[in-house]
């Protein structure tokens, strides 16, 4: 980290990330991010992170020439972290807004969480919710295993402080605990597939963390997941070095 | 296994901590920043600051407020109180809140709700909702439980989610500072009501209080000011408790 030169890693606006809680965190372990206006700004960027919270439509304003200037970037090894929504976007797509497209980094399509309603909720439900949900035929073949208890009301959004499962090493991990607790407010969930580092369970089990190389991930908000979420902050910060 | 949240309120007039009975009786109870750092060393999961006696020209010492509590806190933290407009809410944000909780403004306008979902995501959008015990059912009251909204808890509840809140902050009236325990009953009809988390409030007093609203409460997180602020209970032993009890809790 000694080279990092101050505010060279950009941090992409597209009007649905608490950029604010992003680069306090990044502050406090010791880099400062620069938010780019134009793509054109990304160009001498040492790495990028896509921060994001809210519907994976948002995405859509970074348009082909954003796409072009991250992934040039990602093409000549520059670090990219997306948090959130921003690490959906590192895959194919989302069911969430079906024609559009992601970054196409990560294999794989985000969907929704199945969650279980509370019973007196069911009659209710929305043709767009859990019903629908149901109809996606998620069997055994597509690597989830989902293994809900009968009488368990699980809740989606998934909001709160879950575990962590670790699944093999990567730099983004180091120092981390299976079973540690950090911060997620979503309801749309990355699968889990060769990328996944981390998993976690809510209902049924999704990419909680993912790497591939210089392309990195995680499904929850390390700026708010205290000590644990700052450690993978301050890793991904040994990759930009 | 998602844990059940301990939730710590702060709430601020004038720049200081302040806690009532019933919402009246208000005591001084301390430094927000002072106390938001102690309750984050004992592991508090999330932090609410409520402006209680919100007007427009105390509205920028809340945002210093605010600014000084997110200073060094990387955890959730909501403010809430005297929001009524977009405006009001993108000044909270900008402070540092990662949630605004809506009360009276929803209850006038509830577009409100669908106006801060769009712009901020639902998970940013908590609405608060305060509930009086009336005959079999539970009333919305609104301006800080002044005046009779004639909504029914379940109901609006079940309205906030269809309109885009991400959480619904359900105090109890009746219990609010009585240290009784929570309305376990109005807790359990509003959350097996929505989909979204209910954070039950009003009436923590003892550790099974909230063993009890964790499990006969269905809630999905407790959220108290008075027990913690005075030091009868610490955060760390509540969930030490609530642990050896089987409720899954952030350690």
């Amino acid at each position: 980290m000694a080279e990092l030169k101050d505010g060279s890693i950009a941090l992409i606006d597209y009007g649905a990330g608490n950029l604010t809680s992003v680069r306090k965190a990044f502050a406090a372990v010791g880099a400062n991010l620069f938010v780019p206006a134009t793509p054109a700004d990304v160009e001498d960027a040492a790495a990028v992170v896509v921060p994001g919270v809210g519907h994976f439509d948002a995405t859509r304003v970074l348009d082909a020439e954003w796409v072009e200037a991250i992934l040039a970037r990602v093409g000549e090894g520059r670090p990219l972290l997306g948090i959130c929504l921003g690490m959906q976007w590192l895959f194919e797509g989302s069911e969430e807004a079906p024609d559009c497209a992601g970054l196409g980094l990560l294999a794989g399509r985000c969907y929704r969480l199945q969650g279980r309603a509370p019973k007196s909720r069911e009659v209710r439900l929305k043709p767009d919710t859990t019903i629908k949900d149901a109809s996606h035929s998620r069997d055994a073949s597509n690597g989830r295993g989902v293994r809900l208890e009968p009488d368990t009301v699980i809740k989606v959004p998934h909001v709160g402080w879950n575990t962590i499962e670790l699944r093999g090493e990567a730099s983004l991990i180091d120092g981390v605990q299976s079973g540690a607790q950090v911060y997620f407010t979503h309801s749309f969930v990355a699968p889990v597939t060769g990328d996944t580092v981390a998993v976690t369970e809510h209902g049924e089990s999704f990419a909680a963390i993912v790497q591939r190389g210089y392309v990195a991930g995680v499904q929850f908000h390390p700026e708010k997941s205290g000590d644990v979420g700052l450690q993978i902050l301050r890793n991904w910060l040994e990759q930009v070095g | 296994m998602l844990s059940k949240r301990i939730i710590a309120c702060l709430d601020v007039r004038d720049g200081h901590v302040v806690k009532g009975v019933n919402f009246e009786q208000l005591r001084a109870a301390g430094d927000p920043a002072e106390l938001a750092a102690r309750y984050n060393t004992e592991g508090i999961d999330e932090l609410v600051i409520l402006d209680i006696t919100a007007t427009l020209e105390r509205r920028r010492a809340l945002a210093d407020t605010v600014r000084a509590v997110a200073r060094e806190l990387f955890i959730p933290l909501a403010v809430g109180g005297g929001i009524r407009t977009e405006e009001d809410a993108a000044a909270a944000v900008e402070a540092g809140a990662d949630k605004v909780s809506l009360n009276t403004a929803a209850l006038a306008d509830a577009s409100l709700i669908t106006k801060l979902a769009g712009r901020y995501g639902s998970q940013a959008v908590v609405v608060a909702v305060d509930a009086k015990r009336a005959g079999e059912g539970f009333a919305v009251y609104a301006r800080s439980g002044q005046t009779s909204a004639n909504r029914d808890a379940v109901e609006w509840a079940r309205e906030a989610e269809d309109r885009g809140a991400g959480e619904i902050l359900l105090t109890s009236i009746d219990r609010d500072g009585t240290k009784v325990g929570f309305d376990c009953e109005l807790t359990a009809a509003v959350s097996r009501a929505v989909s979204i988390p209910v954070i039950a409030s009003g009436g923590a007093g003892t550790l099974d209080d909230f063993v009890e609203v964790f499990t006969r409460g269905c809630a999905d997180a407790a959220l108290a000011a008075s027990v913690f602020h005075y030091a009868e209970t610490s955060v760390r032993a509540l969930k030490d408790y609530l642990h050896q009890r089987g409720i899954p809790v952030r350690r």
